[in-house]
């Protein structure tokens, strides 16, 4: 039956990070965004709430409860306190995640180290440094040399937090895009810090892969690269609605108190119908992100419906940021507020990939 | 319950029904009736009256969702042809006036006629020559005559959709807004359910429009026009309070059936919205253009990009529409989703259509082809039942909690 209330286990999970994300991640949100550096506490406290562990398989010692779903309404209230340490919280399941769906029985050995009792960053390397940029095809290659693969190419906004172990690299194998997993300290990778316009917090790598030799066990043979990216759309487009929402909330708000002419300025209707629009528009990009959630939850493939949702969530959030600093004015151009921040965060939705998974 | 996009098996075969009649006595009449506006389509009509009164066959929603299925049935006439569409015999939004603030008599008096006899039809008169979204500025009068019992009702409506078919045969309704009380304002207003043959009610013209020219859009006049006391939906009292305090239930009742109609509204534009989506696809696959949903931006063509960006809005439009529907099974307040809906479908496919006019160049602004049709019948659903402006208007009182007298 069609239906858009969360059951009850999913409104507690909602409730739980709802709650993480304004007590906990919000308010270091501008600190960590000028200074560049994760808050270690936080993603340890985080893990504690078992955000990525509870999708892994219970043979992993997980929670065996992986739900797209879920993940779409978890990766909002994350997004929602702030989009860099969101997707911090969230890099464990950029590696266990496809390992848990597409590891044989000696890859999956892989994600014990994820349900353990401290966080382990992951990381996904399916971005590349060029303008065409096409997950389904990369121009990264995966050659078979003997027992062995070498990979060749390029990659960037991959996130490489302090801790990591590996990268899942999306290369091309006789033009099929397939994963392989690749320690960090292969011969032949090498990883640069980048700086981005936004999530500044999130290390992110730029990675130049040059003959990186790895063996064959290190390929997911399984893997359906088709779902992988739903997975990454619908999870982005969640979180692009979340910092879509926070902008909203912020304009709203100052909007109520701002006074002009003696009245608040919330009262005229140019500003009014902007909110109006704005929440509207959060809204229906919501939906599309739960649909393509749901489509993925359902075995089948999502990959029309994800990319409607990230076009639309992407369109949404950088007009919402960019209302949002209007609405603020001069002041929304000052770093003291937050609407700037989330305007250069969600310009960067049109060119994430999975830098979170569900 | 979950987060779910299927639809019960009932709202399915609802929605196929609905298709066969859209293909087997819509399309085929559509251009006919674009231009012969007003008259009335029988090849339409007699088929679904002989639906409506169970002569064929007939779908019930399933338990919790007879909205959701309400919202994908009108969906899929309105692919059919939305000027037919609103040529449905049927109460239309009188029923939904009389349905929302009726007692069980009301109801069955005015609405049982509607399912035996001759085709009817319903309508609501709300609008006035000066008083269209500022709906408590109306100025037709209702008397209350002591002697007979009666109410007295004066005054003119236009933009009264189906209104002419209300009144021309027998068994219709037009559910009419007046005010008992003008100094009362928004708390004096009142609605009336007048029946086809009361003396001192006509039409007296029908307006000549962009599209939906099958639909009749009547002007009536109303000359010392006597209802009985109970055609009175709701209480005859005044209370004189401050309008936006609680207690005003006399307009909020009647504002309170635009929760249920706007997201049948919002359905009929997304109808005519995927008209025009579905035949731009249909008219590219045919040229042999494949919409890629897995091609990198930069290599889509500048089609593609609008072909996806039109399906984007559409169903995002769709999904805030049936959001609003369920609210509505589930019994919950939708006062705000069904104008977010509103509002979003109503230019969401406004915008769509027009791409698709454009999309197919000179086949688009052809009238041998429907697609400029679509994008005529579109635009009303961004005008009538609340303007993309009032829908705005509530959705901003409600996101910033105002009242109506702090934003205005």
């Amino acid at each position: 039956m069609i239906d858009f209330q969360p059951t009850d286990e999913q409104q507690l999970v909602i409730d739980t990070v709802r709650n993480f994300a304004q007590n906990e991640i919000r308010p270091l949100a501008r600190e960590c965004e000028e200074s560049a550096k994760l808050p270690e506490k936080v993603l340890s406290a985080a893990h504690e709430l078992g955000l990525v562990a509870n999708a892994l398989p219970e043979s992993a010692g997980g929670g065996g409860e992986r739900s797209a779903v879920t993940g779409v309404l978890v990766a909002e209230e994350l997004a929602w306190g702030d989009l860099a340490i969101a997707l911090a919280i969230l890099s464990p399941g950029l590696s266990a995640l496809p390992i848990a769906e597409w590891g044989d029985g000696q890859q999956q050995q892989a994600l014990a180290r994820f349900v353990g009792s401290s966080f382990v960053p992951g990381s996904l390397a399916i971005v590349e440094p060029r303008f065409d940029s096409d997950p389904f095809r990369p121009a990264t290659s995966a050659r078979r040399d003997g027992d062995d693969y070498v990979l060749d190419g390029a990659k960037c906004f991959v996130p490489w937090l302090d801790g990591g172990a590996e990268t899942l690299v999306v290369a091309s194998e006789g033009g099929a895009a397939q994963l392989f997993v690749v320690p960090r300290g292969a011969t032949g990778l090498r990883a640069e810090r980048e700086r981005n316009m936004g999530v500044s917090a999130l290390p992110t790598a730029e990675l130049a892969l040059s003959g990186v030799r790895v063996p064959a066990s290190a390929k997911l043979a399984g893997a359906d690269l088709r779902r992988l990216v739903a997975q990454g759309r619908a999870a982005m487009a969640a979180m692009a609605v979340g910092v879509a929402r926070a902008a909203f909330e912020v304009a709203r708000d100052y909007a109520k108190e701002r006074q002009v002419f003696g009245v608040p300025v919330a009262t005229k209707q140019a500003i009014a119908f902007k909110l109006a629009d704005m929440a509207i528009e959060i809204d229906g990009a919501r939906l599309l992100a739960w649909e393509a959630a749901w489509k993925l939850d359902r075995g089948e493939d999502a990959t029309r419906e994800a990319l409607l949702a990230r076009r639309q969530s992407a369109r949404v959030a950088l007009d919402v940021a960019d209302g949002a600093v209007q609405v603020l004015g001069g002041h929304g151009y000052i770093r003291d507020y937050l609407p700037e921040l989330h305007l250069r965060n969600a310009r960067g939705f049109a060119s994430f990939e999975a830098l979170a998974l569900v | 319950m979950a987060i779910s996009f299927e639809p019960n098996p009932a709202t399915v075969s609802g929605r196929d029904e609905m298709h066969e009649i859209a293909l087997q006595h819509m399309r085929p009449w559509s251009r006919k009736y674009d231009d012969q506006e007003h008259e009335m389509p029988w090849e339409y009509v007699n088929p679904m009256w002989d639906r409506a009164t169970g002569k064929a066959g007939k779908t019930e929603a399933g338990p919790g969702d007879g909205m959701v299925t309400v919202c994908v049935q009108t969906e899929e006439l309105c692919w059919g042809d939305a000027g037919l569409y609103l040529r449905t015999p049927s109460p239309l939004l009188g029923g939904s006036a009389v349905a929302a603030a009726g007692t069980p008599a009301q109801r069955e008096r005015f609405l049982s006629p509607f399912r035996t006899g001759k085709p009817k039809w319903g309508a609501m008169a709300i609008t006035e020559p000066q008083a269209g979204s500022d709906a408590a500025a109306i100025q037709t009068t209702a008397v209350f005559d002591e002697k007979t019992n009666e109410w007295v009702l004066n005054g003119t409506k236009i933009f009264c959709t189906a209104g002419d078919g209300a009144l021309e045969y027998e068994g219709g309704i037009v559910v009419v807004w007046a005010t008992v009380d003008k100094t009362a304002g928004r708390a004096g207003i009142k609605s009336f359910v007048v029946t086809a043959g009361t003396p001192g009610v006509k039409v007296v013209g029908c307006e000549k429009k962009l599209g939906i020219r099958a639909s009749d859009t009547a002007t009536l006049v109303l000359e010392n026009c006597r209802v009985p006391a109970d055609n009175l939906l709701g209480k005859a009292e005044v209370k004189k309070q401050d309008p936006n305090q609680a207690g005003d239930k006399g307009f909020k009742g009647a504002m309170a059936t635009f929760d249920a109609s706007r997201p049948i509204v919002a359905a009929m534009a997304v109808g005519v919205g995927r008209a025009a989506l579905d035949f731009v696809k249909e008219e590219l696959t045919r040229q042999g253009v494949a919409i890629r949903y897995d091609a990198p931006p930069r290599e889509q063509t500048a089609i593609e990009r609008d072909v996806i960006e039109m399906e984007a809005e559409l169903q995002a439009a769709r999904l805030l529409t049936w959001r609003a529907a369920k609210m509505l099974d589930r019994g919950q307040r939708n006062n705000l989703e069904a104008s977010m809906a509103k509002a979003k479908a109503g230019l969401a496919v406004t915008k769509i259509t027009q791409k698709a006019v454009e999309l197919l160049g000179p086949l688009g602004y052809s009238k041998k082809l429907l697609v400029e049709k679509w994008m005529r019948d579109a635009k009303i659903n961004d005008i009538y039942e609340g303007t993309q402006q009032i829908n705005q208007l509530i959705i901003a009182r409600r996101i910033l909690d105002y009242s109506s007298s702090v934003l205005r």
